[in-house]
């Protein structure tokens, strides 16, 4: 263990690092305190200056439904969850595939077939920008769910890909031989024995990549524009247009936006941390 | 049964590729061919709907003499310079961290989740940090008498701002890799340095950070990739202002294809760009490939 257990050191060193916690945490966190306590005031208190006070009117309510009754809110929310789970769906199941043929054969070229999809991962998105948009708009899919959808499946497919055959890697040989033997051909061992004990590996990959593609934001302003497709991302940028200084409106919406994938982190945490972290304790 | 076996055998060579085919075409299309095909336009004059025009290197020529470009290239630098101290205060906190205490994991969690917020949102949150008439800043300033600062409309500070701002999820993000990093740590190797009496500074330099190296070069990879990728808080927060200062390649690529409808002038940016990030690629994969061999 490093650091020295805390419990070995002096009583003073104990007590110092107990309240330097919960002080460090709520200085890490002040800025998004700031946001919050601001979504549940009047604008009236802002513009007075009260910000960290209690309110004079508590506009919890008032605020959070403003929100959802004037403006396209439950629809971007909406669109966000229609782009995100397909994507969730396809690029575990192609990256599933994939990574099974990347780890369990040995073929002619596979190790650059395999470094083809993690360098491709890391391009800057601007490179991809112009053919993207206009091979989304030839195929007439341009401003509609399904341009954000078969993109981000194709572009995640990359990150999948690199985190399944790692996965898959590890699964023993004989498994797989055994099951040859016996005739079981190589789409049965593959639905038989690979799917199922890759189900770890889901979760913590579903949970990434549904943070990733609901907190995207540039493909939503390059593959679509009108408020009937847009996500969360787009729809909130469009609406501090909108509000200009009705800072109480501009932090309720970021607050309803940020939720989704922050629920689902403290719900899957042990997963989402799992498979951020792969490669850092190995490789 | 024999006779199945063999059956099996025959089709086994073409079936890998039958498994990589469905992933392969769609990253293919999405990814890999619009690279070049980007880069084939930067070498046009384009508006994106007439017809284009060969042009030679001649936006490479313009990208030279633009101030524009050599403000966002030097905007971008000083991202890849100061994101990285996201690595340092990362492996900081994870060290503070890394005790077992009551409560330890939810305040873990709670540095951590900054990384999960969207960008644009972390965008809004620091808009609001730095507002100039009721941002948090300002509060801070004041107790030391000092004026307000308006960070976001000064030329000089706007890109410090917005790095901080990224700064905030990323620290997060290379904390939890170092938090696991440590958590891995080999105890033996430990505790025989402790019993030739290593302790604090020389233990942390000469036996905990070797073992953390994994970790450390994954997180320079993400920061690197973060801080070269960086274009959600430049547009939610300055737009690349004010007049072009805190402007970034990402950024300034999109501008001049989107909204000045320059197609081929962007894709340049965009190759320039990429070609910065092909150096780092190259250098993972190669690290990564000798991995897998070694």
């Amino acid at each position: 263990m490093f650091p020295t257990p805390i419990q070995q050191t002096s009583r003073f060193t104990q007590i110092s690092y107990r309240i330097a916690l919960p002080v460090s945490i709520i200085l890490w966190l002040l800025p998004l305190a700031a946001v919050m306590m601001t979504s549940v005031r009047s604008l009236a208190d802002i513009n007075a200056g009260n910000y960290w006070g209690v309110p004079t009117e508590w506009m919890l309510v008032e605020n959070y439904t403003a929100v959802f009754a004037n403006t396209n809110m439950a629809r971007y929310l909406l669109n966000s969850v229609m782009i995100t789970v397909p994507v969730m769906i396809g690029s575990v199941a192609l990256a599933t595939m994939a990574g099974f043929a990347l780890s369990k054969f040995k073929f002619r070229g596979r190790i650059a077939i395999f470094a083809t999809f993690i360098g491709g991962n890391f391009v800057p998105f601007q490179i991809l920008m112009i053919p993207v948009r206009d091979l989304t708009i030839s195929l007439g899919m341009y401003d509609t769910i399904w341009a954000l959808i078969i993109f981000h499946i194709a572009f995640q497919t990359g990150f999948c890909t690199l985190f399944m055959r790692n996965f898959i890697i590890g699964l023993p040989d004989e498994l797989i031989e055994s099951c040859r033997l016996e005739g079981a051909n190589d789409w049965q061992i593959f639905t038989r024995i690979i799917i199922p004990l890759v189900r770890p590996a889901l979760a913590a990959l579903a949970v990434l990549i549904f943070t990733f593609i609901w907190n995207d934001y540039f493909w939503a302003l390059v593959l679509v524009q009108s408020d009937e497709v847009r996500p969360v991302t787009a729809g909130i940028s469009a609406l501090r247009g909108q509000w200009l200084a009705s800072w109480q409106l501009i932090s309720a919406g970021s607050i309803i936006a940020a939720l989704p994938p922050v629920i689902l982190f403290f719900a899957m945490q042990k997963h989402f941390i799992a498979g951020l972290t792969l490669g850092a304790t190995k490789g | 049964m024999v006779h199945e076996l063999s059956g099996t055998r025959r089709w086994h060579w073409l079936n890998p590729w039958l498994f990589l085919l469905p992933a392969a075409i769609m990253f293919s299309v999405y990814v890999i061919f619009p690279i070049f095909q980007s880069i084939w336009i930067s070498f046009h004059e384009w508006d994106g709907i007439g017809d284009k025009v060969f042009i030679g290197f001649d936006n490479y020529r313009e990208l030279f003499d633009d101030n524009r470009f050599w403000t966002a290239l030097i905007n971008n630098i000083l991202w890849l310079v100061f994101y990285m101290l996201a690595v340092p205060i990362g492996l900081g906190v994870a060290l503070f961290l890394n005790q077992q205490v009551l409560g330890i994991r939810a305040v873990k969690s709670l540095f951590f989740f900054p990384f999960v917020i969207s960008q644009v949102i972390v965008g809004v949150v620091f808009t609001w940090f730095y507002d100039p008439s009721y941002g948090l800043l300002q509060r801070f300033l004041a107790i030391f008498g000092a004026g307000p600062i308006p960070v976001l409309a000064d030329e000089t500070l706007a890109t410090y701002g917005i790095i901080v701002a990224g700064l905030w999820p990323q620290i997060a993000y290379t904390m939890i890799l170092y938090l696991t990093g440590l958590n891995n740590l080999n105890p033996d190797q430990i505790e025989a340095a402790r019993m030739d009496g290593a302790h604090g500074w020389t233990m942390l330099t000469k036996v905990i950070l070797p073992q953390l190296r994994p970790a450390t070069f994954i997180a320079i990879v993400v920061t690197v990739v973060g801080a070269l990728r960086s274009f959600d808080l430049v547009a939610t927060m300055t737009g690349g202002g004010p007049w072009g200062s805190s402007n970034v390649l990402a950024f300034f690529m999109y501008e001049q294809a989107i909204f000045s409808y320059r197609m081929g002038y962007g894709a340049a940016i965009a190759t320039v760009l990429f070609l910065i990030m092909l150096i780092y690629i190259a250098f993972f994969l190669w690290r990564m490939l000798q991995a897998e061999r070694g």
